[in-house]
């Protein structure tokens, strides 16, 4: 038997049951939501019936359709679009690169705010030279952009890391070319701002299935592929439909578009309460903006602490969370963002809640926070 | 401008330049200077930041590419 034996296959799917017992105390939903539980019962019966290609004209053929077809109007019908301006792809990034590509006219730079994510910037840097819009210590872009131009301006509805919403409207209103928006860190939770030519979302931000991503195209926009094509139904999409994950990734997108009136002001509250512990503590920084933000989310940085080390400890607790901090990142350079904000880019802690967090697992939270801090100066001598 | 202090934190990742600052900058009177260099690429922020939330005043980098903070209160 080859190494890879069957002995072997079964300790590796073993491991699953042992992974899953992490589950209370994962704040880190801004990288992944858990699977909302509509979208774990959609997709073990879309798996049943959603096998087939979309295209073909026999009954499981038509089956897989009408549930391709059923997401994209779920999805529609949740952020108040056309549903033939809904196109599922493989990913958050893939809407990101194929939406912000396509809006370009050819020969021209493309102008983002410097606090949006890689996958904005590498699309941007692929297609040539690229300018950045800057923004304030809370990592607000100025509606006027600074005065920076380009074919075509990118910006996100929400940041990822820090929360601050962004005025996507105001700067709609005074722009004269496309406008690309990456909603990945708002989409399901806020509604979407209106003024974009193109947009992009992530399914499994907002508790949907890892693998799908939405591509928003405004009816009448000029939007051409970036790449090449297909012969898909849709005539932006590439590749073979992951009809089940994006039937599911619709069922959980409806469910928290309906509780996030009130999921949203629990976790607003709940990180109003953990912005002010972390205040608390001698030299921390809570960073972005405390009112107009992303309800979920929030990020702080420790003086004289080491990221990964921040981020290990709390681990060891019971605590899941992200850091920017450059020891952390797979880079070895710090958050872009919080550079951009010229804040404290060491000692990183970025809190994202579930849908599920408690009041008792923030409360633990808050309670070890100060310790471990102060054990980790305590280690420096500081 | 001549530094009162230098620290030489080259080779040091993040945090380390700024721990280094933070523990040693008192040894400068205020109203001081002192020159941090710093390779890391966390430290332009970082240092900049450390004046702000320590309440020192960072002036930015000097020709030969350190970062000089006065030091204004204790």
């Amino acid at each position: 038997m080859s190494r890879w034996g069957a002995g072997r296959q079964c300790n590796r799917l073993g491991s699953v049951r042992k992974a899953a017992a992490y589950r209370s105390g994962y704040m880190d939903s801004a990288s992944s939501e858990p699977l909302h539980p509509a979208a774990r019962e959609t997709l073990m019966a879309a798996y049943e019936r959603g096998y087939a290609d979309p295209r073909r004209l026999h009954g499981p053929g038509r089956d897989a359709r009408l549930l391709l077809d059923n997401a994209r109007a779920v999805v529609a019908e949740c952020l108040e679009v056309r549903p033939d301006e809904v196109t599922f792809t493989p990913s958050g990034t893939d809407a990101v690169h194929r939406g912000l590509l396509g809006l370009r006219p050819s020969g021209t730079t493309v102008a983002h705010s410097a606090v949006e994510h890689s996958a904005v910037v590498h699309a941007a840097t692929w297609a040539g030279e690229a300018v950045e819009i800057p923004v304030s210590r809370i990592g607000r872009v100025d509606p006027g952009l600074g005065g920076v131009s380009g074919g075509v301006v990118a910006v996100q509805s929400a940041n990822h890391e820090v929360g601050t919403l962004q005025p996507v409207e105001e700067i709609a209103a005074r722009l004269d070319v496309p406008l690309f928006v990456d909603a990945c860190a708002s989409m399901g939770r806020l509604p979407l701002p209106r003024g974009w030519d193109a947009l992009a979302g992530s399914a499994h931000k907002w508790g949907g299935p890892a693998g799908v991503g939405v591509l928003l195209v405004r009816k009448g926009a000029r939007w051409r592929h970036p790449f090449p094509g297909d012969d898909r139904g849709d005539e932006r999409a590439v590749g073979f439909e992951n009809v089940p994950a994006a039937l599911a990734a619709a069922a959980a997108l409806r469910a928290v578009v309906t509780e996030r009136d009130e999921v949203n002001p629990r976790q607003s509250a709940l990180v109003d309460r953990i912005r002010a512990a972390a205040a608390e503590i001698p030299d921390v920084e809570v960073v972005g903006d405390p009112v107009e933000r992303l309800p979920h989310l929030v990020t702080f940085s420790c003086l004289y602490v080491d990221g990964e080390a921040l981020v290990t400890e709390l681990d060891r607790r019971g605590y899941g969370v992200a850091s920017g901090s450059a020891c952390t990142a797979s880079t070895l350079t710090p958050s872009r963002v919080l550079e951009a904000m010229g804040v404290l880019t060491h000692g990183n802690v970025r809190v994202s809640l579930t849908r599920d967090t408690t009041a008792e697992e923030v409360g633990g939270f808050v309670a070890v926070l100060p310790e471990v801090v102060r054990d980790l100066r305590a280690q420096v001598g500081l | 401008m001549t530094p009162d202090l230098e620290l030489d934190c080259r080779g040091m990742l993040c945090p380390l330049p700024v721990i280094e600052l933070g523990k040693r900058y008192a040894e400068v009177p205020v109203g001081g200077l002192v020159a941090v260099l710093a390779d890391d690429v966390a430290a332009r922020t970082d240092i900049a930041a450390w004046c702000r939330m320590r309440g020192q005043e960072y002036l930015g980098e000097d020709p030969e590419e350190r970062y000089l903070v006065r030091r204004v209160s204790p």
